[in-house]
């Protein structure tokens, strides 16, 4: 599967680690909800480190969709809500 | 759910929009073509301003830096000067100085980590956007409308989910950029105020202002003494010339010995009131 790590590009990642990177994910998502800033910054940079570390960069030049998509590492926890919150209109200009 | 997947649904349900409200999905292309290249610009645009931001930063950082050796110098200078006092005011203001030093160095940093962001970003989109010309091309000529629609999708949803991130990238370059330029302008006018001290060096500090009266009075002392020593020496009778019409004040008996003796005291309590 691509995942894409916002501000930094597109990496393939083997779907078996893809329940790795979902418990990772189900952290970030809790750290989110309850706001709690330093579980939101351990669970984000883990989570950046294991794409990184499994996944292999996509070529600038391909033109592939992601299957996932995670904030870019210096996101605060508001900016990952505000994207999150967002519907159709504003933040992402597409 | 989770947030790698609803962001992913997010930035696609754009992609989706976009290229439901055409007619022929073919004419989506060169339309979206145009728009990639606006946010390449963009891109470019941010990338100078954040330059010019840091720019600034460094001359900022480069005057303060000067402000903060001069004050060091200037302690040197007093505490040689046996001025403990001014030493430890210069000291002082110095290390405010340093503060500020530290501070925009953090910022520079910040700065520069945006800039070289912005930069590879901008590559990035460079090859996607070249990418998506020729396929671009490449379905124009090749497929029907019918059969574009998929391809156009596989092309469309890629370059649209990098132009969303690129977008946001800019964005927020732009938005720490205008908080760095909230606080140059206010060091700007620190600077212009005086109050992080002249770094012209065409107004005087204070500090600057009392080493020069020390080394001015040092001078003065030694042109009072090479003065004294020329009255002693070589303008005896001058003196004496002078002596009975300031000895009729004075019990001293009247003498060529006594009167260059007068000359001395008659400068001396003077002297001492100008250092006052």
């Amino acid at each position: 599967m691509i995942v894409r790590v916002m501000g930094e590009g597109q990496f393939t990642v083997d779907v078996s680690h893809a329940d790795l990177l979902n418990g990772l994910d189900g952290e970030l998502e809790r750290a989110v909800e309850a706001g709690d800033e330093t579980a939101f910054r351990s669970a984000l940079t883990e989570l950046l480190d294991q794409v990184r570390a499994v996944g292999e960069p996509l070529p600038v030049d391909s033109l592939e969709p992601s299957d996932a998509l995670l904030p870019a590492e210096d996101s605060s926890i508001d900016d990952v809500r505000n994207l999150l919150a967002d519907t159709t209109e504003g933040l992402i200009p597409g | 759910m989770s947030v790698m997947k609803r962001l992913q649904m997010i930035f696609s349900a754009k992609a989706n929009k976009a290229l439901d409200s055409a007619e022929d999905p073919r004419e989506t292309l060169d339309y979206s073509y145009q728009r990639q290249l606006e946010m390449l610009q963009k891109v470019r645009r941010g990338v100078a301003d954040v330059a010019t931001s840091r720019k600034r930063l460094e001359l900022q950082m480069q005057q303060i830096k000067a402000q903060s050796d001069k004050l060091e110098g200037q302690s040197r200078q007093a505490l040689a000067a046996g001025r403990e006092d001014l030493a430890r005011e210069a000291l002082t203001r110095r290390s405010g100085v340093q503060q500020q030093l530290t501070d925009l160095t953090a910022q520079h940093a910040a700065l520069q980590a945006e800039e070289e962001k912005l930069t590879l970003a901008s590559q990035r989109l460079q090859a996607k956007v070249d990418a998506f010309r020729t396929r671009k091309e490449t379905i124009k000529a090749t497929y029907t409308a019918a059969e574009a629609q998929t391809k156009i999708g596989e092309a469309f949803s890629g370059i649209s989910e990098e132009m969303g991130d690129v977008g946001l990238a800019v964005q927020r370059a732009e938005d720490k950029t205008q908080a760095l330029q909230a606080r140059a302008g206010a060091i700007d006018e620190l600077l212009a105020s005086g109050a992080l001290d002249d770094m012209s060096g065409t107004a005087k500090d204070d500090i600057t202002a009392e080493l020069e009266r020390m080394g001015s009075q040092g001078e003065v002392e030694l042109e009072l003494a090479r003065l004294k020593g020329e009255l002693g020496a070589g303008s005896a009778p001058e003196a004496i010339e002078s002596g009975p019409q300031a000895a009729p004040a004075t019990a001293a008996p009247p003498g060529a010995a006594g009167t260059t003796n007068l000359a001395a005291p008659a400068v001396t309590p003077r002297a001492e009131e100008e250092r006052q």
